[in-house]
């Protein structure tokens, strides 16, 4: 083995300065996501912190409690903004959420902070936070059939928010002049603003202690450490092409499913990830900015050798050939606000079904793989103002060779909690009429999967407009190794005039509710996996004592072995 | 008065015992085995081993770790539900989670099954208006039903009870009628919150650990009853204070986390009484480590603590953090050829190599060992099936060889990553929630805390550490020195502005009266009362909350929203001028003061030595990480004086290196620290931090 200095010293060094910048990160998002007002943010903890390369970008450490979507993405954006900065000053924040530049959808909001180290730039200090609203056609910016990127909110280039400190009024103005919440964005700006100064101080901390220099040779062997512990975790993998298909359902304008095709290449010890053969850029706001792709392929593999850390070296032996020509390599003007929340847990989905032959062990079947968002917007009646309401719900995982799927787990891209019933009931003019397990939907299998949710909720006063952006409406969450599919999502939407349901099954805008309406969603199982003819009879017989699948339909999912 | 009283805390692996005996001005500790089938046979062994006649005690105070460990077992009442009609999942869907960030495996089984979980009709909104009447008949029905399928514990938990707990107390009502015992639950009894998750699962754990608490605390009283003891028994909780056991089984979730807690409740006390009101504790055993916050003298506490993973524990509850590292945490070279410390660790079976029960993997004890910073003699007993040469061997064999290290240079190395790591996880649940570390004293104790303090101190940049006269028995101590403590909440939710003060001074004058009235019906005998106020606010649309100390009932608006904005700029140095504060909740905390107990006697005096020389009982090369003491960077060997603690004169003070050996623990002062033994005879450390701020 080749060793640079002083042994002894290094390992340990190395092992205390890779903890120390991912402490450094790790208070960045605590300090976030306590502070902030967005509940996406506070609740869904859709934020993440780190420290970047001061050259490219590259990814230095990044905070363990970040939302992992953003996992690759943010050095995208920073190294974006370092190619565009000028005139760099202590203090200088930028404020970035071009989508095309690095980013994922409008809502994720990066900032960009050099930092001063003795008189000279050491590195960056970005971090991300999905902010409630950005302006556009609806609230919350997920416009299920915007067409343009300029339907789906404001769109700021790189731009110095801070300068030496001081914050730009006149910035600060345009961007709340253009966005719905904004008194409580300006709670948002702060919050994150703050948790940029949080990782300052504490950079500065480790830097005056273990001096540049030493640091710095440290970054830069973490680096290649990574890159090696990758290179040992895909070395499980056989040499060979490994293919896989999954389905969006449809872009939410045009009513076609859009195929993610997905062919991957391990040779010399390296990945080689190729989409090319995927649909083309669609009309509606399911198109994928790369850096979204990118991270997409990132995050699936960081779920699957989760013992891998997070920097620019990790992704070093993982080769993602740009898919130009495809919706996954999204161009101005193309809409993305789907990008972030769905198409990416499609393009994880086939990175999983690619790969589960070659770790059988490690993989599992498709998880519910949507972030199921619902948004309520309207007039509340009792207390005359209107309100958007939005609830994120999840579905079944997969099942695995450890046992069978989690039920009503979070969204593959995500780390959120949903809101309480009880809160939203008090927020909002609705009333639920179940919150229930949805029985019969976990794919049938060795090891089944895991169950999606029912619920339904009634308009109790006013009037609303309802949208829906989810997904595996038209196809279940992937079964595996033999397994079934898990059960696709269902909307449905009962008015006095009838029962509405969405001709795009998963995404839909604007439908108008009144009192009385109620609104039932039904979310997707996950998907089995193994042959359903090698499950354990007595599991069979707990799931039917437990009202998990009724006596016929085990009978026809498990006749063989009951 | 010349009373006798007991503290006994059962931990997991020992259960320690300390008598405090008025009269004769004396103490007596044991330590025995903790018995986990039946836990009081090792507290009553524990009672034999101090050789008190139990018909003399004036009071036992118990710390017990039963309803704990059955939740970690599932060891647990077969519990039955009935609810809200359309709502029966609410316990098994959970709030859409996964166990960890990265990774979709993983699974979770609710503490109540789904065949024992039935709905009923009945409804109520959020402001508390009926919308659906109750069932009664349909009560009735299922509370038969799940008496037939053998359920031993009810739980009645209904939407938004917490705005109308009618439907709920007419429910258990109806239900008591069939039911064939006390234990019923409802939700709102124990937790008068909003967030049905939340709210259900503290009614669940309360019912499944019920018949369990009732069932050791009836073997034990019927034990000390045999014994002639005929007194009351205190039972500690998971808020730092007890509970008669007459009524501790119809709130069992608060004797959830009591261990920690007594620890907690130790350091406080102990801490205040030596003049530090500021401090951090560290409790380190084999496989984790409990980090506590003490504020002004009181331990934080916390209504969000979580047991495991969906299990949140949220009634109000000492903060303590658990954290993965422990003596028997294991070193290993990771895929990137770096050595890692934690977080697997080799418990106590079959533990570090050093304890000869079939450990092969190096852990922090190894490492310690092998650097002189443990006795050799007193931990590889002659008989022991491992000698030294075999532990260095394996370290070499199993980290070393592939960095290229000796057996000592792998030992370094394995202390300084691990104790970096405990710094970084003492500081992520403490220092990083925006507290000045030079505020603080570092408060260690248990088995392995003295060993590694004065190393994290520094590291922290803890000025100070603080290890009190018996470290090994600080929960007993804890449960000892508790007081009678009952916590109340109520939710008001509304923005500062316009909140009634007349209904907050209301809420606050109902709270104390509540905690009153149970402390009178109690009859344990207390000397003084105190009451601590709290509320929980945020900025409108935030969703996290901060704890704002209230001095008195009837504080004023101005004075809650003032304090409100200190807090939070001290938190997140924010000021937020634009937008309007909240009332969430307001929290009493009614606390009836029991007597002094005096410090000084915990050590015997017969046993100091006129002057530190006296103390010395030898010495040995140690090695340490600052060798030549203060800006020395690399470490190195120090031949370093070995004291008897017990034998340190009082007022003494001398400096590092030196360590100091007693019964139940070690404790390491490094080069450039300087001791102090205080006039009751805790150490007060002084630490130079191991960089500037």
């Amino acid at each position: 083995m080749v060793e640079t200095n002083k042994p002894q010293l290094d390992h340990v060094t190395l092992a205390v300065l890779q903890n120390g910048l991912n402490q450094v990160c790790n208070e960045m998002d605590l300090a976030f996501q306590r502070a902030a007002f967005s509940p996406v943010i506070a609740e869904a903890m859709d934020r993440s912190d780190g420290i970047y390369h001061r050259d490219d970008g590259a990814l230095i450490a990044q905070g363990e409690l970040g939302l992992p979507i953003f996992v690759g993405t943010m050095q995208f954006s920073t190294r974006y903004v370092i190619s565009q900065a000028k005139d760099l000053q202590p203090g200088d924040i930028y404020i970035v959420n071009d989508p095309y530049l690095g980013g994922t959808h409008l809502m994720d909001v990066r900032m960009a902070m050099p930092f001063f180290y003795q008189g000279e730039i050491f590195c960056w200090l970005s971090n991300t936070g999905h902010w409630r609203d950005t302006g556009g056609a609806v609230p919350g910016g997920f416009s299920a059939s915007a067409t343009e990127v300029e339907q789906e909110g404001l769109r700021l280039p790189p731009v110095k928010l801070y300068k030496g400190g001081a914050l730009d009024e006149e910035i600060q103005a345009i961007i709340l002049s253009n966005i719905r919440v904004a008194g409580e964005t300006i709670g948002d700006i702060k919050a994150q603003v703050a948790a940029l100064w949080v990782g300052e101080r504490r950079l500065k901390a480790l830097l005056d202690r273990y001096g540049r220099d030493v640091v710095e040779a440290s970054i830069d062997e973490m680096r290649r450490r990574a890159a090696q512990q990758m290179r040992a975790s895909i070395a499980h993998i056989p040499d060979g092409q490994y293919n896989s298909v999954s389905w969006v359902d449809s872009d939410g304008v045009v009513d076609e499913p859009l195929k993610i095709n997905l062919s991957i290449e391990k040779r010399e010890g390296d990945l080689y990830f190729d989409f090319s053969n995927s649909s083309p850029p669609c009309k509606g706001p399911m198109n994928s900015v790369i850096a979204t792709t990118r991270s997409s392929v990132y995050l699936a593999m960081k779920h699957i050798f989760p013992e891998v850390p997070i920097n620019a070296g990790t992704f070093e032996p993982l080769h993602i050939t740009d898919p130009v020509g495809t919706f996954l390599y999204a161009e101005y003007p193309r809409p993305v606000s789907g990008c972030a929340a769905e198409v990416s847990q499609r393009i994880a989905e086939a990175v999983f079904a690619a790969l589960v032959s070659a770790l059988p062990d490690r993989l599992f079947a498709a998880p519910a793989g949507t972030s199921g968002n619902f948004a309520l917007g309207g007039m509340d009646e009792r207390h005359n103002k209107p309100y958007v309401m939005y609830l994120f719900t999840g579905g079944g995982y997969g099942g695995s060779l450890h046992g069978d799927g989690l039920s009503n787990g979070c969204s593959t891209i995500g780390i959120s909690t949903m809101q309480p019933i009880e809160v939203l009931e008090q927020r909002y003019p609705v009333l639920f009429q179940e919150f229930a397990l949805r029985e019969g939907s976990g794919g049938a299998g060795q090891q089944r999967g895991g169950f999606g949710v029912d619920y339904a909720l009634q308009i109790r006063q006013g009037w609303g407009r309802a949208s829906f952006v989810m997904d595996h409406g038209r196809y279940g969450p992937q079964g595996v190794l033999g397994g079934s599919d898990g059960a696709v999502n269902r909307v449905r939407v009962e008015r006095a005039d009838g029962t509405y349901i969405p001709p795009h099954l998963s995404k839909d805008q604007d439908i108008e509710v009144v009192e009385g309406d109620i609104i039932h969603v039904s979310t997707p199982g996950g998907g089995g996996y193994g042959d359903a003819n090698l499950r354990e009879p007595a599991l069979i017989e707990r799931d039917i004592q437990r009202g998990y699948y009724s006596p016929e339909l085990a009978d026809e999912l498990w006749g063989d072995q009951k | 008065m010349g009373s006798k009283i007991i503290g006994c805390d059962v931990g997991g692996t020992f259960t320690d015992l300390i008598l405090l005996d008025e009269a004769a001005g004396e103490v007596r500790i044991a330590k025995v085995p903790t018995t986990p089938d039946n836990q009081a046979v090792g507290v009553m062994a524990a009672i034999d081993k101090v050789g008190v006649d139990c018909r003399e005690l004036s009071l036992l105070l118990h710390g017990t770790t039963t309803t704990t460990n059955a939740l970690l077992e599932k060891k647990i009442a077969k519990c039955g539900l009935i609810t809200t009609k359309g709502f029966r999942d609410v316990l098994e869907l959970g709030r859409r989670t996964r166990p960890n960030a990265y990774g979709l495996l993983g699974s979770f089984e609710p503490l109540i099954s789904r065949e024992y979980r039935l709905e009923v009709d009945e409804r109520m909104d959020a402001d508390g208006n009926v919308v659906t009447a109750l069932d009664e008949d349909g009560v009735a029905r299922a509370a038969q039903s799940l008496v037939e399928m053998g359920c031993e514990s009810l739980v009645i938990h209904f939407l938004h009870a917490y705005a109308n707990d009618a439907h709920e107390i007419r429910a258990a009502e109806i239900a008591a009628e069939v039911w064939p015992n006390e234990h019923i639950t409802y939700g709102s009894a124990i937790l008068a919150e909003f967030r049905e998750y939340e709210r259900g699962v503290a009614a669940a754990v309360n019912a499944s650990i019920q018949p369990v608490l009732s069932r050791y605390l009836a073997r034990l009283r019927d034990e000390l009853t045999t014994a002639g003891y005929d007194r009351d028994l205190l039972v500690m909780q998971g808020n730092g204070g007890t509970v008669s056991s007459s009524i501790v089984a119809q709130s069992a979730i608060n004797t959830v986390m009591s261990g920690p807690a007594s620890g907690v409740m130790a350091a406080a006390y102990t801490g205040s009484r030596c003049g530090f009101d500021e401090i951090i504790s560290y409790d380190m055993g084999g496989t984790s480590s409990d980090v506590g916050l003490i504020r002004g003298g009181i331990p934080a506490t916390s209504s969000e603590l979580q047991l495991e993973y969906g299990m949140p524990i949220h009634v109000p509850m000492v903060d303590v953090h658990t954290i993965g590292a422990g003596g028997g945490s294991i070193a290993f070279i990771n895929d990137a050829g770096m050595l890692q410390v934690g977080p697997r660790s080799a418990g106590a079976v079959p533990g570090p190599i050093c304890y000869g029960k079939g450990g092969v993997e190096p852990t922090i004890t190894d490492a310690n060992l092998v650097l002189g910073r443990l006795n050799p003699s007193a931990l590889l007993a002659v008989d022991s099936p491992v000698s030294m040469e075999q532990v260095r061997q394996r370290l070499v064999d199993a980290v070393g060889a592939e960095l290229g290290l000796d057996a000592e240079d792998t030992a370094a190395a394995i202390l300084q990553i691990g104790n970096d790591r405990m710094a970084g996880a003492i500081r992520m649940v403490s220092l990083a929630r925006g507290h000045d570390p030079r505020d603080f004293a570092l408060f260690a104790f248990g088995g392995a805390g003295p060993l590694h303090a004065t190393a994290l101190a520094a590291e922290l940049a803890i000025p100070q550490v603080l290890i009190p006269a018996k470290p090994g028995i600080t929960n007993a101590i804890g449960c000892a020195v508790a007081d009678v403590r009952h916590d109340y909440v109520n939710t008001l939710n509304q923005p500062m502005a316009d909140v009634d003060m007349d209904q907050v001074h209301g809420i606050l004058a109902g709270q104390i009266a509540a905690g009153q009235r149970i402390i009178a019906n109690e009859g344990v005998e207390v000397e003084d009362e105190v009451l601590v106020h709290a509320a929980e606010m945020q900025f409108q649309g935030q969703s996290h909350m901060l704890r704002i100390p209230l001095d008195g009932a009837t504080p004023s608006r101005e004075e809650i929203q003032a304090a409100f904005e200190e807090a939070y700029y001290s938190r997140f140095s924010l000021r937020l001028p634009e937008i309007r504060a909240v009332l969430v909740t307001l929290h009493t905390a009614v606390i009836g003061r029991r007597g002094e107990i005096a410090l000084a006697s915990l050590m015997d005096p017969s046993m100091r030595a006129a002057d530190i020389a006296g103390a010395k009982t030898g010495s040995r090369q140690v090695w340490f990480p600052n060798g030549g003491g203060d800006s020395s960077d690399g470490g190195g060997w120090l031949e370093t004086p070995i004291m008897a603690r017990d034998a340190l004169p009082l007022g003494a003070k001398f400096p590092g290196p030196a360590i100091l050996e007693q019964m139940d623990t070690t404790i390491i002062i490094e080069p450039g620290n300087e001791v102090v033994v205080d006039d009751v005879g805790n150490l007060v450390v002084h630490v130079p931090a191991a960089f500037r701020e």
